[in-house]
């Protein structure tokens, strides 16, 4: 194992669990304590990326081009990256944040779908960025599907195609034979590997990954994220550091960063708690959480239920809309029973 | 020509789009006589399909259109690039063209809302599928309440998506947020699209968020929004509302706003393409139904004249 690049992202992932309610302020604060741990790439977004502030998904408290600015104002030597999913930014809301300070752009598609993103990795790779592409639910295909989809992205120009267990889905050997399939199939593009910690396995993942031969993984501080989070930074720092190979980071400086900087802004420690585990255990998009827990008690069903349906229904990456149809569809059901 | 005889069209494009168009075509006894099939691939499918129904067919593209003088209506079914070099030569030959690519030569059109504007135009142009869908509905809200924003989001099967869809996925968001300002009444609009790989293929669907200016009479938004619903099944027989519309209230950068809320699927007709591509079918769709008021319109006008 070699010690492997760490993008910090929890200024978009861990938006998610704010609600995309960051402010500058807490920006400047959480990227000035990352950059003096040694983290490399710092991901500033809101958590369905660029141009995500939105009904579907949730408005922005405070307009993401000026988190980018705040970010990239208090960086010293981090790179700072913003997502973009095809079909949600363009390459108008690219270029916007590409003025405002990016450096690397991370372009998200559907595992399947990776031909979406040909004109984004194009444009970002003319105004010199750095790109990786995401293909999220990667828990979804195989991993010789997955293999064809990451060599599209290669083509296009990205640097390093993740595969994303965007619904922590995945046990360590799913990350493994995904992660070793990409190594294999792509012949300059590094391979990175984005963990959710629904079914506790977050950091696990993350090693099998590792193990198999990632180049790039993703961490936030505490697991700030999406259902029951990601991969903590600080314990993924603590972790390489143990394994001889820790690529730089600080490992008691994001100790400090996670306890004293970030912990008293979250609203709640996500866990893998009932809800979370179901997210896990039927393999929906980790963002539908929260939504689904609002809906849930607004039409009186168990959000429990609404993940599980989702799942069955083989929503993907981005339908938060599917949760309000499931929720009431659930709820006329039981209306039914009722009578 | 005497009022009342049928107005002959044409296709341009043998492609999946054109042939199930070709289908509408056949199938609906409307005021249209389909008198050309275009395409430029001598051994394509579509062409082949044309024939074996009887229709005259040709692989000289626009050649052969613009030949077939008797031909006063075209249906493009192409591309984008295409279109801009056909548009001109139509524009010449005195043909109207009915655009089904996202050129936008002629201005945008959504046939229950604005197509009556446009029947003196020589080019219009169909707003994206999602906008098909979602445009019309929108705009049943804001002939009722004014509408500060509005936001769709249009689901498709992977598998309905082509090529053009996928390298200019920026340009239907771009294209459809306009339109939902632009041709729906909404003072801002927001476009999302998401693709779905599941097997068996979903159908078509759209959710539509829209945040009304005003305090909100529920009864007749969802009147207006429910004949709207009947108008375009009228011509998309698979437009249908998942559930009726519901309110709910959400944190806005304009503060805490009542959000009117409606989930919408689109099965498709079946007449080539499959039901799942009910974004395709209300493409083809809204492309009969454009024709057919475009028929009408030039036939009154020449029975007014003669």
């Amino acid at each position: 194992m070699k010690a492997p690049r760490l993008v910090d992202t929890t200024l978009r992932d861990g938006s998610h669990a704010l609600r995309h309610q960051f402010t500058r302020d807490q920006v400047r604060k959480i990227v000035t304590a990352l950059d003096a741990a040694g983290v490399p790439v710092i991901e500033v977004s809101h958590g369905d990326g660029l141009s995500g502030s939105s009904l579907q998904y949730g408005f922005s408290g405070t307009p993401e081009l000026d988190l980018i600015e705040e970010a990239r104002g208090a960086a010293r030597k981090a790179k700072i990256a913003a997502l973009l999913l095809p079909g949600v930014g363009t390459r108008a809301e690219l270029k916007e944040a590409v003025a405002r300070g990016i450096q690397m752009v991370r372009v998200a598609t559907q595992c399947t779908e990776a031909d979406v993103s040909e004109q984004h990795f194009g444009m970002a790779k003319e105004m010199g960025l750095e790109t990786a592409g995401f293909l999220m639910m990667a828990h979804m295909r195989p991993p010789e599907i997955l293999a064809e989809q990451a060599r599209l992205m290669e083509s296009y120009g990205c640097d390093c195609v993740y595969v994303v267990d965007s619904a922590g889905a995945m046990l360590p050997a799913d990350a493994a034979e995904r992660v070793a399939a990409l190594k294999k199939a792509l012949s300059k593009a590094a391979v990175g590997f984005h963990a959710h910690n629904n079914l506790g396995l977050g950091v696990g993942n993350t090693l099998a990954a590792l193990e198999a031969g990632a180049d790039w993984v993703d961490g936030t501080l505490r697991g700030l994220g999406a259902g029951a989070g990601n991969a903590a930074t600080e314990l993924l720092a603590a972790v390489l550091d143990k394994l001889g190979i820790n690529p730089g980071l600080d490992v008691f400086r994001l100790l400090d960063a996670a306890e004293f900087v970030l912990a008293p802004m979250m609203p709640f420690q996500p866990i893998p708690d009932r809800d979370a585990i179901a997210i896990g255990y039927a393999g929906v998009y980790s963002t539908f959480l929260l939504h689904a827990k609002r809906l849930g008690e607004k039409y009186g069903v168990d959000a429990l239920d609404i993940l599980v349906e989702l799942g069955r229904r083989k929503t993907m990456a981005g339908q938060e809309d599917m949760i309000l149809d499931v929720a009431l569809d659930l709820s006329r059901k039981a209306g039914k029973q009722v009578q | 020509m005497k009022a009342g005889t049928a107005v002959k069209v044409a296709i341009l494009g043998s492609g999946n789009i054109g042939s199930d168009l070709m289908y509408k075509l056949l199938k609906h006894k409307g005021r249209m006589q389909l008198a050309l099939l275009a395409g430029i691939d001598a051994g394509s499918e579509g062409l082949a399909r044309a024939r074996s129904e009887g229709i005259p067919t040709s692989h000289d593209g626009i050649e052969a259109i613009l030949e077939a003088r008797d031909v006063e209506l075209v249906f493009d079914a192409t591309s984008a690039r295409a279109h801009t070099l056909h548009a001109p030569k139509l524009r010449a030959a005195g043909k109207i063209a009915i655009d089904l690519t996202p050129a936008a030569v002629g201005p945008a059109v959504v046939p229950p809302v604005n197509l009556g504007a446009h029947l003196e135009e020589a080019n219009v142009n169909l707003i994206t599928c999602g906008g098909q869908a979602t445009i019309p509905l929108v705009y049943a809200i804001s002939r009722v309440v004014p509408v500060m924003y509005a936001e769709m989001v249009s689901t498709i099967a992977s598998g309905s998506a082509g090529p053009g869809t996928r390298q200019n996925i920026d340009e239907f968001t771009f294209t459809t947020s306009r339109g939902l300002e632009a041709i729906g009444g909404a003072q801002k609009g927001k476009a999302i699209i998401i693709l779905n790989p599941a097997s068996p293929p979903i159908l078509m669907r759209n959710t539509i968020y829209v945040v009304p200016d005003k305090e909100l009479d529920e009864k007749a938004v969802f009147d207006s929004v429910a004949r709207m619903v009947a108008e375009v099944q009228a011509y998309v027989p698979g437009y249908r509302l998942k559930s009726p519309p519901v309110t709910d209230k959400r944190q806005t950068p304009w503060g805490m706003k009542t959000v009117i809320v409606i989930l919408l699927e689109v099965e498709g007709a079946g007449d080539y393409l499959p039901p799942f591509a009910g974004n395709l079918d209300i493409m083809t769709a809204a492309a009969y139904r454009t024709g057919e008021l475009f028929a009408r319109h030039v036939r009154e006008r020449t029975g007014a004249r003669a």
